[in-house]
């Protein structure tokens, strides 16, 4: 397929080359629509967002509200921090001025006349080539003052993050660019209502915005053949763990899982069989290595086979691997980063830890394995934002899908106890 | 006890924002780059200028991992447990710093050389196993490579 969000074009990341290859164009065809036209064109793309939970972009857009008094804001969101994601960090080095462009064009839609780019701190180097790549665009005039000679101005600016994986939830991220602690907000109200400085604010994912450009200048039709219906477009996909080309590749979403590791991945090392993955990040289900065949890098078919597209950054474990190290390591994550704020995720996220850490060093209990699922349960859905969530799901899908693994263990353990 | 050059760019800073308070990350990294991390002195320095009580700005310091209240060894080690770097090995490569620099993680070695940190994923997990020192990665790691790269910084 050709790549759209990485073309395998040399120095795109530089301005003219970038304009050579027809960059910017598509915020010229945006400033020549109405604003609620370009709106109306990534929301019949049926974009989704690139950030973890799939939510169509267009719609999103449309939650702002057109006369406003005050402000508004768009914050896209670069602190990829979840664990197995490593592809916007591809989009500021390879390609920064299509993100600049997108994020142009959704100002542009909204209304909008300052965007904030947050970027986790420990990217400071890809931080200064997004940054160079910015002042190169206010030189030739596509940010600042009067766009291209149009009525439209529009300041985009960094925010350097500080190491804590909750500043990528869309509300805790608001608050440390209020200069905060990144303490996530309860919903409602939400971002579009009142978002930063309680006014009303867009939250997008870096790749979600480098998408756009793309929707504008080849049209909604265009972009909504590729891939998956549903959940159309080129998509990222962080390949990690054991597979003998790890990387980001681009793909149409809607390609085989298989596909991914055996092709475009060169497969496992030495031919071991996989015994599981997780196909998005940390926080998606895991999955046994006998349920992948024919399951799709897309939101249905992810969903239909018990999880989700999260980020696309996929983990691929052969046979193996220890399980259970892995999940205890998962579990350790998601403890260091509660932000504390509730009491199910900052005490039961250490309570996962502690009995997984347990079962590694051989002290588990055959009670402990529903105790864990009883834990996680607890943790679902009873919290201010979702790292409680993201914290149950991989707990307890290892419980469902790997009991086998657990009970070997408490067995070993009380074995060794009597 | 900003430099002059510094406070500067702190002003220019505080324009990005309708509040001077959004302006507390950025200026605390400018902050810890001119001194190397941010003492109480400069906490509350900050919190003069920003308008802003020292208990905040403490607590915005002690939240995020990467403002540091105490100097760091010359060379600051962070080395990426988390999964995909446990998958290909770190455990291997955090041994061998161990080894080689003489500290465990979250120590610095008694010269000030060396501060070895644990951390989360970096977001290189296709270069796993990887650490960074400041602002580099190093990806791809084994344990000979490490112990090349550490040699070559001693
Ligand atoms: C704990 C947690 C961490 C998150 N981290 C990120 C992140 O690093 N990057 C990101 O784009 N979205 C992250 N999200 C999702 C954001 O809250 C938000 O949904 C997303 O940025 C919206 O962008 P999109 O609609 O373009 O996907 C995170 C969510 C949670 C609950
Ligand atoms: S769920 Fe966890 S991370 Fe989110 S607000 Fe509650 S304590 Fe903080
Ligand atoms: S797990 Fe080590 S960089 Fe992602």
């Amino acid at each position: 397929m050709e790549r759209y969000i990485l073309p395998d074009i040399p120095n795109f990341h530089e301005i003219d080359v970038y304009e050579q290859h027809g960059g910017y164009s598509a915020l010229k065809k945006a400033l020549g629509m109405n604003p609620a036209e370009v709106t109306d064109e990534v929301k019949k793309s049926n974009l989704r967002g690139r950030g973890g939970a799939c939510f169509p972009t267009g719609l999103k857009w449309t939650f702002m509200p057109k006369d406003n008094a005050k402000p508004k804001y768009l914050c896209v969101n670069g602190d990829e921090s979840e664990p197995g994601t490593f592809k916007d960090r591809q989009i500021f080095e390879f390609n920064p001025h299509q993100l600049i462009e997108g994020t142009l064009i959704g100002c542009y839609a909204m209304g909008i006349t300052t965007a904030y780019i947050y970027i986790r701190g420990e990217y400071g180097k890809w931080i200064k080539m997004l940054q160079k790549a910015i002042d190169d665009a206010y030189a030739k005039g596509y940010i600042g003052q009067n766009i291209l000679g149009s009525n439209f101005s529009t300041n985009i600016y960094l925010h350097k993050g500080a190491g804590a994986y909750i500043c990528g939830e869309e509300s805790s991220l608001m608050e440390s660019l209020e200069g905060n602690r990144g303490y996530p907000r309860v919903k409602p109200p939400f971002p579009a209502q009142r978002g930063v400085w309680n006014c009303p604010t867009t939250i997008n994912n870096v790749e979600t915005m480098t998408n756009v450009p793309l929707i504008i200048n080849k049209g909604w039709e265009w972009y909504s053949k590729i891939g998956a219906p549903k959940h159309p477009g080129p998509i990222l996909v962080g390949i990690s763990g054991h597979v003998n080309k790890p990387g980001v590749y681009e793909v149409a979403t809607g390609e085989l899982l298989t596909d991914l590791i055996y092709n475009y991945a060169g497969g496992v090392p030495g031919n071991k069989k996989i015994k599981a993955i997780i196909p998005g990040g940390s926080s998606t289900m895991i999955l046994r290595g006998d349920q992948i065949e024919g399951v799709r890098m897309d939101a249905d078919s992810l969903k239909a086979a018990g999880s989700s597209v999260g980020t696309a950054g996929m983990i691929v474990m052969d046979e193996e691997t220890d399980l259970i190290r892995v999940i205890s390591r998962i579990s350790k994550f998601y403890y260091h980063e509660s932000c504390g704020q509730c009491t199910p995720c900052r005490e039961g996220t250490g309570w996962l830890w502690k009995i997984l850490k347990r079962f590694e060093t051989g002290e588990g209990r055959m009670q402990d394995i529903d105790l864990l699922v009883d834990i996680a349960n607890n943790i679902e859905g009873n919290t201010i934002c979702a790292l409680g969530d993201a914290a149950a799901w991989p707990v307890q899908s290892m419980v469902r899908r790997f009991r086998d693994e657990f009970e070997k263990r408490a067995k070993r353990s009380e074995a060794a106890a009597a | 006890m900003l430099t002059e050059e510094n406070l500067k760019k702190a002003e220019e800073i505080k324009k990005r924002y309708p509040e001077a308070k959004a302006a507390l990350l950025p200026i605390l990294w400018i902050a810890q780059e001119q001194e190397g991390y941010i003492s109480e002195d400069m906490m509350k320095y900050l919190g003069t200028m920003l308008n802003l009580p020292f208990a905040h700005i403490l607590g915005v310091v002690s939240f995020y991992t990467m403002y540091h209240d105490k100097p760091l060894g010359h060379y600051h080690l962070e080395v990426c447990t988390n999964v995909s770097c446990m998958l290909r090995g770190s455990d291997k490569i955090l041994q061998t710093i161990e080894h080689v620099c003489g500290v465990k993680p979250g120590q610095t070695s008694a010269d000030g050389k060396w501060t070895v940190n644990e951390v989360e994923c970096m977001g290189a997990c296709g270069g796993a196993p990887m650490i960074a020192i400041g602002e580099e990665y190093y990806e791809n790691l084994s344990p000979e490579k490490t112990e090349e790269l550490l040699k070559k910084l001693s």
